[in-house]
């Protein structure tokens, strides 16, 4: 019986997801940017999202901030008052990695020391079109755009320095000043 | 009445039709000068750590592997996208794209490096000025940079002179934990 429901339960998830916003101490930037996300111009209630105040109702957590340290017991608890399974947002800078507070003493640098971070969504504050995005990305609805790249220079075909330095070892001049 | 009241509800109502965008499924490009992903042209930097010097985020990391080749990674988890990087950029070999659809939920996606060969100079290995003259110049960290990759951290050592040995030091630093965390 447990097994059928827990299964039914990860069906009927990625159908209407209720988030619940935590704050873990940004500057308010992303905030406004999850706000806009509920204004009937980016209409995130299309796909059955809607924002509760209570992590007991939630299945989805949007955390944004770095999370300070008098913050990380409170997300810790927030998060473990949120029924499984459940789905955590970083958005913004801040919360993915930690932004430009990722080294300070009284930052735990990025969402992701307090809690798993499922999925990430850069930008300072990000665009609510990027917001959307992430969310469409966890429902399955567009292709993940973000890869990693890696470039090369062409190197020449000879070792300069080797080179430079066999020059120097049989150049009888260079070391006849030298001495 | 309640009814005339909803009739005048479904007037009002119909006047403005739909401005709920489509996003999701149409495209919706950015703003001018929009500032979203930093993009790297390879073939124009010249590495010289201007950009790492700089970025507020610490996003830019610097490598020397050895005398000819350095290892430049941007790791775009934490980039604040303030375009810093790409207004000191000296040869414009980086630009602020318009991609914010950025969203992932690998960390690594992100990120871009770039091997650059460094041309070896005949008198001294690599013309770099050590003697700082002023105060905000000595916050720039100059000649050889042996910053962690892979725990995307910025150490402030540098020498002039390529040293394998603080190569080798800083290949297994790690981050020093915090409480709590």
């Amino acid at each position: 019986m447990a097994a059928l429901f827990s299964k039914l339960a990860t069906k009927a998830f990625p159908k209407s997801l209720w988030v619940y916003h935590c704050n873990s101490g940004a500057c308010n930037g992303c905030d406004i940017e999850i706000l806009n996300v509920l204004t009937p111009y980016y209409d995130i209630e299309r796909f059955g999202m809607k924002l509760v105040g209570s992590p007991r109702h939630a299945d989805v957590m949007l955390l944004s901030g770095a999370v300070t340290r008098p913050t990380l017991p409170l997300v810790k608890r927030a998060f473990e008052a949120i029924p499984s399974p459940k789905l955590v947002f970083g958005i913004g800078s801040c919360a993915a990695g930690g932004g430009c507070w990722f080294d300070t003493y009284n930052v735990m640098g990025g969402g992701a020391t307090a809690v798993p971070v499922d999925y990430l969504i850069p930008g300072c504050p990000p665009r609510p079109e990027a917001i959307i995005y992430g969310v469409a990305l966890a429902l399955g609805l567009v292709d993940k755009k973000a890869a990693p790249i890696e470039l090369k220079q062409v190197e020449f075909p000879i070792d300069a320095y080797l080179r430079n330095k066999a020059w120097e070892e049989r150049n009888v001049i260079y070391r006849l000043i030298k001495d | 009445m309640w009814l005339t009241s909803k009739i005048k509800q479904i007037v009002l109502a119909l006047k403005p039709g739909t401005v709920t965008l489509k996003y999701p499924f149409e495209p919706r490009p950015a703003p001018k000068d929009f500032r979203g992903q930093p993009v790297w042209d390879h073939t124009k930097c010249i590495g010289c750590g201007g950009c790492a010097n700089h970025c507020p985020a610490r996003t830019i990391l610097m490598r020397d592997l050895c005398q000819d080749i350095r290892v430049l990674l941007y790791d775009g988890a934490r980039c604040t996208y303030c375009g810093r990087c790409a207004d000191l950029c000296p040869e414009k070999a980086i630009v602020m794209s318009s991609e914010y659809e950025l969203a992932t939920g690998d960390r690594n996606d992100v990120t871009q490096s770039i091997e650059l060969f460094m041309l070896t100079c005949n008198r001294c290995g690599r013309c770099y000025d050590m003697e700082i003259k002023n105060v905000i110049d000595k916050l720039d960290l100059r000649g050889y940079r042996y910053d962690s990759l892979e725990t995307r951290t910025v150490l402030r050592r540098t020498t002039d002179r390529m040293a394998p040995e603080i190569l080798d030091e800083t290949g297994t630093f790690h981050r020093p934990e915090k409480i709590g965390g």
